[in-house]
């Protein structure tokens, strides 16, 4: 569960994010939308402290990052990270990709990591790429890949920031369909997105972020087709 | 010009190639650890810390080098009491002037390694030190080796001030042949062929392994 109240981010004189509360439950999948420059993307990386906030706290799972002292990095392990431009590690193949972390960070064994990333290859679609390097992947491999890493921790929670962006249309969907199984699962995650379908088909609640304030919120059968607040309908006009 | 006046001391003069090469090897690799420790104080997030590497590389950068070392050879002694040789003398200002300069090549090296790199480690969990160690060296290496490499081409040539504090390099040895023989013409130049040689093949090293670098870029 995530806890977020009065957050707060200021890049110098910019205020880019104004005040937002909002409480993710266990289990649920959260779409974060916007135009761009709303602040949705540095909301998603305050979570897990990529973005140090101005003021406000956050919690996951009962731990305040935001506390003074607090230890992030143990925080960080519980909650994966997939990023619009990957980042998978370049001099490494996909195997040590998906067990680094596990076997330096969490300290589990060897073997028990070999075991984790040929699951979650298989889960991905990409088991025969196992000794590929990320240079050799497609868009569209390379960021399911890096959400098969970022599973290696077992995480209880997973953001994604705008995971499709970077990527050639016809590969949207191939990472997009793992998101889906993921939510089927019952992981929780927060998704920052342009997607509208997956938003709407996926996403148990969808935010609607403007100039740093959280303007609306809700199921979002009913945010996206009938948008109570006029800056919504008009973000919705153009993107649907 | 007559070069067989010098036949009988060219062997003398080419025993100046180990001796050059014993400075440039242990400096390099003195002043590659203290680069390495440098650069690691220009980078972790402590203002206090930055400044301490920056005020080192600025004073070893900004003064030079014959004076670094005609104060560690003959200056610091009256501070210290202790006498060390031309050699120690030598290593010692080399190691430390080239620290400097090797600083700056890998903290340029790691600063143009990519953002993401660091975030996602950050995102993993990842301590500083392993982050810094797995994650981005090896990918700052790629950016540091060319850069290193001409590092050492610099000192081999600079090595040759070392003969100021009476290190038997080529240099000093092309010197005191001149003087024996009242000859300088032929045997600087033949110093000067020796220095030479030795960058061209250091020179055309240094481009192999920038292209077997590049190469792997592509795997």
């Amino acid at each position: 569960m995530i806890e977020v109240k009065d957050l707060h981010k200021q890049f110098g004189d910019l205020e880019v994010l104004k005040g937002i509360t909002t409480t993710i439950e266990r289990g649920e999948v959260v779409a974060v939308i916007g135009p761009s420059g709303s602040g949705k993307s540095t909301f998603l990386r305050c979570l897990n402290m990529l973005e140090i906030p101005t003021s406000g706290t956050v919690s996951v799972d009962g731990f305040e990052l935001t506390k003074k002292g607090a230890n992030v990095a143990k925080a960080r392990q519980n909650i994966g990270m997939v990023f619009q431009q990957f980042n998978l590690f370049p001099h490494m193949s996909v195997l040590d990709n998906l067990t680094y972390a596990p076997i330096n960070v969490l300290k589990v064994s060897k073997t028990e990591a070999l075991e984790r990333a040929k699951k979650l290859l298989e889960r991905v679609g990409l088991s025969e790429k196992i000794d590929a390097y990320p240079s050799q992947l497609s868009g569209g491999q390379k960021q399911r890949v890096a959400i098969a890493r970022a599973l290696a921790m077992e995480p209880n929670v997973m953001l994604f920031d705008e995971p499709t962006s970077a990527l050639d249309p016809e590969m949207v969907n191939e990472v997009l369909d793992v998101m889906k199984g993921l939510a089927e699962t019952g992981m929780t995650m927060v998704v920052v997105t342009h997607e509208m379908g997956f938003a709407r088909e996926v996403a148990d609640r969808v935010l609607f972020l403007d100039e740093g304030i959280l303007m609306e919120e809700g199921k979002p059968a009913d945010l996206l087709l009938n948008p109570q607040t006029d800056r919504a309908k008009r973000f919705l006009e153009k993107v649907l | 010009m007559d070069f067989s006046r010098i036949y009988d001391s060219i062997p003398y003069i080419l025993e100046g190639i180990p001796v050059m090469f014993q400075v440039v090897i242990v400096s390099a690799l003195i002043g590659i650890s203290l680069g390495i420790v440098v650069a690691t104080l220009k980078i972790v997030p402590n203002r206090l810390i930055n400044f301490i590497g920056h005020a080192y590389t600025a004073v070893f950068r900004g003064t030079p080098l014959i004076l670094q070392l005609a104060i560690i050879h003959f200056g610091l002694p009256q501070l210290t009491g202790y006498i060390t040789t031309p050699y120690q003398s030598a290593v010692i200002a080399f190691s430390l002037n080239s620290g400097a300069y090797i600083s700056e090549i890998i903290r340029a090296g790691i600063q143009a390694v990519d953002k993401g790199q660091w975030e996602a480690s950050d995102a993993l969990g990842v301590p500083y030190v392993k982050q810094l160690r797995s994650i981005i060296l090896p990918q700052a290496f790629k950016n540091i080796l060319p850069a290193l490499v001409n590092e050492m081409i610099t000192l081999t040539k600079e090595s040759a001030l070392v003969s100021t504090v009476g290190v038997l390099d080529i240099m000093r040895r092309a010197q005191i042949v001149g003087g024996q023989k009242a000859i300088y013409f032929e045997p600087l130049l033949f110093a000067g062929v020796i220095y030479f040689t030795i960058v061209m093949i250091l020179t055309y090293l240094g481009q192999r392994l920038e292209k077997r670098l590049r190469k792997s870029d592509g795997r």
